[in-house]
């Protein structure tokens, strides 16, 4: 039962990360064109270079 | 694949909103366009490339899934010249108010929800595998210890997540009604602050997990139901949008630009060839022909000279023509079409949902049997603890989960399907309305019919003879001469060279060829005898070739007229046009019911007097008269070539050329009410079986949580099943 008391921490630190990295998504607005970005994936228009 | 045919299918985008400059920021200016054609990665890749290389221009951003374009530019660039740029690589572009906060306001509530759903959805899975801990077997102080640390996630998330149904159960209770967030604040309040209670006092159960993933499907409910509605707008907004911002007026000293809005009745204003009128007036001087499709639902375009009365908005297409206004602004018929559309709307009165009728029912039932349970208990045992807990219990287990959860995953489920078809839905009820429609109107211009003349060339015409034809077809912007040229074109016929081009406004275009005056225009004015489809003539030293023009079937129409009929609907016919196109086209698609002529008000009032006698109508248009009508129907629909005005009244917009999805669009919308029955159903025959044992003091959170989380599901599957 001692191991608890590294596991819950561990899988509460493991969760927040997950939910800091969705926070920090939808901050940095990736979220507001979900089929642009489907679409975007096929642009060529920087395969040759990466974007200035 | 670039944009749909677009400059011929909207020529109103095109000419429409000729914006102003804009809030002139003193370096910079931040602009919004609408691109109602862009679909896919070319479109994207198009109209970023065409807008950097527009001089000025810093960054260009487009956003595919709300269709428009974001561009970061100089002060001197002006929304004009971008949507000229965007016209000339096959986009029509309008400009959008980038200050209109709703817009804004919108993208922050949906990331606001996303949000509060993540956060809901991290704690319920951290505090659920606390929870199978305890359901397991934990004992004594590893179960007291475990429950404190879901006290500890679930406080705060409730706090946060919780907060959208706080907030309206506080105002429905504030206008003294019973929502369906009011069982649902009372829940998530009840159960975590028992369960606190519990916690301190080291009892076995607390429904922290309940409480939590509880909310976690409500989000799920509300974030697909903000979807859906995302995409609404108001329809009389963007009707004002149409009204041209600038005129030329004519004064004592020249021509002078004015706004719309400083047009006086009695000013005289110049317009030109191509221009929308800006105010109704009267003709003092010139010639010309006007397009008033939009307006009226006609085809053929009018000639009109000194004396003749006309309404803002109508295309002036080959003379220059000066006003004398009678009417401005907030009189103008414009305007007058606008308040048309703002009252047929506020007398439609809002459509009950099905989810409204249940919740009405379904929330004074929950908190009677929650309180029932805990009278009873408190009566018979005497112990208030147990009788709040089971009270508690009841409350959890009546939490209309799968209810909220039953009307939006089917409608987001039917809504992706029905867009696959080619049709968007843009409010979450119009599936439950189009699934009882039993009269369905058609507006002809531009609705069954393309809106746009095809030229008939006769099969025994001269060579020489058609390539003078396309050579003074493309010398004018009259929409036969257009179809002319286009159709010669299509045919491989090259123009010929031709000289002193002269453009007689109302009457055609005429010029020299080889010495000889050739003409393309009226009969009249050619020479030719008038037939009685619309027609336009050829004379080349004498002979005459006849073109007539139709207006050509949408694809589909036919095939849809005939599903209607089919399916026992009753359809009807309301057009601006004339009698004889009207009659032609009804008797082709099988329609008994027509009628040519019909102002807009007329129309609003013919749907209108449908709904009156219990009709469910549905209203298929596309033009600035069917808006009112549009708006009067119980569901309406119009072709993405409509006017924005009409499209933003409609319920459904119909994204290809193509009539045909309609008719799948009622099958999946009848489906679809029936799987929200069944939802229904199964949520409440859920209750039946569950509410008992949570009475009688049987609901552990393990039977609590698996009630709860299995019934969402089943629901959530139950949407799929959408074919």
């Amino acid at each position: 039962m001692e191991m608890l008391v590294i596991l819950i921490p561990v899988s509460l630190l493991l969760g927040g990360l997950g939910l800091a990295a969705f926070v920090w998504a939808v901050r940095g607005r990736q979220y507001e064109d979900p089929s642009g970005d489907a679409a975007r994936i096929l642009v060529k228009d920087w395969d040759e270079r990466p974007k200035p | 694949m670039s944009a749909v045919p677009a400059a011929s299918a909207c020529p109103a985008c095109l000419a429409a909103p000729a914006a102003e400059a804009l809030a002139q920021g003193p370096t910079q200016a931040r602009l919004m366009l609408a691109l109602p054609t862009a679909h896919c990665a070319a479109c994207i890749s198009d109209v970023e490339a065409a807008m950097l290389a527009t001089p000025g221009v810093r960054t260009a951003r487009v956003n595919l899934t709300l269709k428009r374009v974001a561009v970061d530019a100089e002060a001197a660039v002006t929304a004009e010249s971008l949507i000229e740029r965007l016209a000339a690589v096959g986009f029509p572009a309008h400009e959008l108010d980038p200050d209109a906060l709703s817009l804004t306001e919108n993208d922050r509530q949906g990331r606001d929800l996303l949000m509060r759903l993540a956060v809901a959805g991290f704690a319920m899975m951290n505090i659920m595998l606390l929870s199978v801990a305890v359901w397991s077997g934990a004992e004594a102080a590893t179960r007291d210890l475990f429950h404190w640390i879901s006290a500890a996630i679930a406080f705060p998330t409730l706090a946060f997540s919780g907060q959208p149904f706080f907030r309206s159960a506080w105002a429905s209770i504030k206008v003294r009604r019973l929502g369906m967030d009011v069982p649902i604040s009372l829940a998530l309040i009840l159960a975590s602050s028992v369960s606190l209670a519990e916690t301190a006092l080291g009892g076995h159960h607390a429904y922290f997990d309940a409480a939590v993933s509880l909310c976690f499907f409500l989000l799920i409910g509300r974030y697909l139901e903000y979807r859906s509605r995302a995409v609404a707008r108001s329809a009389a907004e963007e009707l004002a949008a149409l009204e041209v911002p600038r005129a030329i007026r004519l004064e004592a000293e020249g021509e002078v630009v004015v706004a719309v809005a400083a047009l006086r009745p009695g000013d005289l204003v110049l317009v030109r060839p191509g221009a929308r009128l800006p105010a109704d007036g009267v003709v003092e001087e010139g010639a010309s022909e006007l397009d008033r499709s939009l307006l009226t639902g006609e085809t053929a375009p009018v000639a009109v000279g000194p004396g003749a009365v006309l309404s803002a908005g109508e295309v002036n297409l080959t003379g220059p023509l000066v006003l004398r206004v009678t009417a401005a602004g907030a009189d103008s018929s414009l305007a007058r079409m606008a308040a048309l559309v703002a009252a047929a709307e506020g007398a439609k009165g809002r459509y009950r949902s099905l989810a409204d009728r249940m919740a009405r029912g379904y929330s004074p039932m929950v908190h009677l049997l929650a309180a029932g349970s805990f009278g009873a208990w408190l009566y018979l045992s005497g112990d208030l603890r147990l009788s709040v807990n089971i009270a508690a219990a009841v409350l959890i287990i009546t939490c209309p989960c799968a209810l909220a959860l039953a009307v939006p995953a089917v409608v987001t489920s039917a809504s992706g399907r029905l867009f696959r078809k080619g049709l968007l839905i843009k409010d979450g009820t119009a599936l439950e309305r189009l699934a009882e429609v039993d009269v369905v109107v058609f507006d002809k211009t531009g609705t069954l019919t393309l809106g746009a003349p095809v030229a008939h060339v006769p099969v025994l015409a001269d060579a020489t003879d058609l390539a003078i034809a396309r050579a003074l077809g493309e010398a004018s912007a009259h929409p036969h001469a257009r179809a002319l040229a286009g159709a010669l074109a299509a045919r491989g016929i090259a123009p010929v060279r031709l000289d002193a081009m002269e453009e007689v406004p109302g009457k055609g275009i005429q010029a020299r060829w080889h010495g000889q005056p050739v003409r393309l225009g009226r009969a009249d004015w050619v020479g030719a005898k008038a037939g009685e489809m619309s027609s336009s003539h050829l004379s080349v030293a004498g002979r005459i070739t006849d073109f007539s023009f139709a207006d050509a079937l949408r694809p589909g129409a036919a095939e849809l007229v005939q599903a209607l009929q089919g399916q026992g609907k009753r359809v009807v016919l309301l057009s601006g046009d004339q009698p004889g196109p009207v009659g032609r086209l009804a008797g082709e698609l099988g329609i008994r019911d027509f009628h040519a002529g019909v102002s807009p008000a007329e129309k609003a009032a013919h749907v209108a007097g449908l709904v009156r006698n219990g009709a469910k109508v549905l209203m298929v248009g596309d033009g600035l008269n069917d808006t009112a009508a549009l708006a009067s129907a119980h569901v309406s629909i119009s072709p993405a070539s409509a006017l924005d005005a009409a499209r933003a009244a409609s319920d459904i917009v119909l994204l290809g050329a193509s009539l045909e999805p309609v008719a799948d669009a009622l099958r999946i919308a009848r489906q679809a009410r029936r799987r929200i029955k069944e939802n229904f159903a199964l949520s409440l025959g859920y209750n039946l079986l569950a509410v008992p044992v949570a009475m009688i003091g049987l609901a552990t959170p393990l039977i609590a949580a698996l009630a709860m989380s299995s019934s969402s599901i089943i629901v959530s599957v139950n949407s799929l099943r959408l074919k």
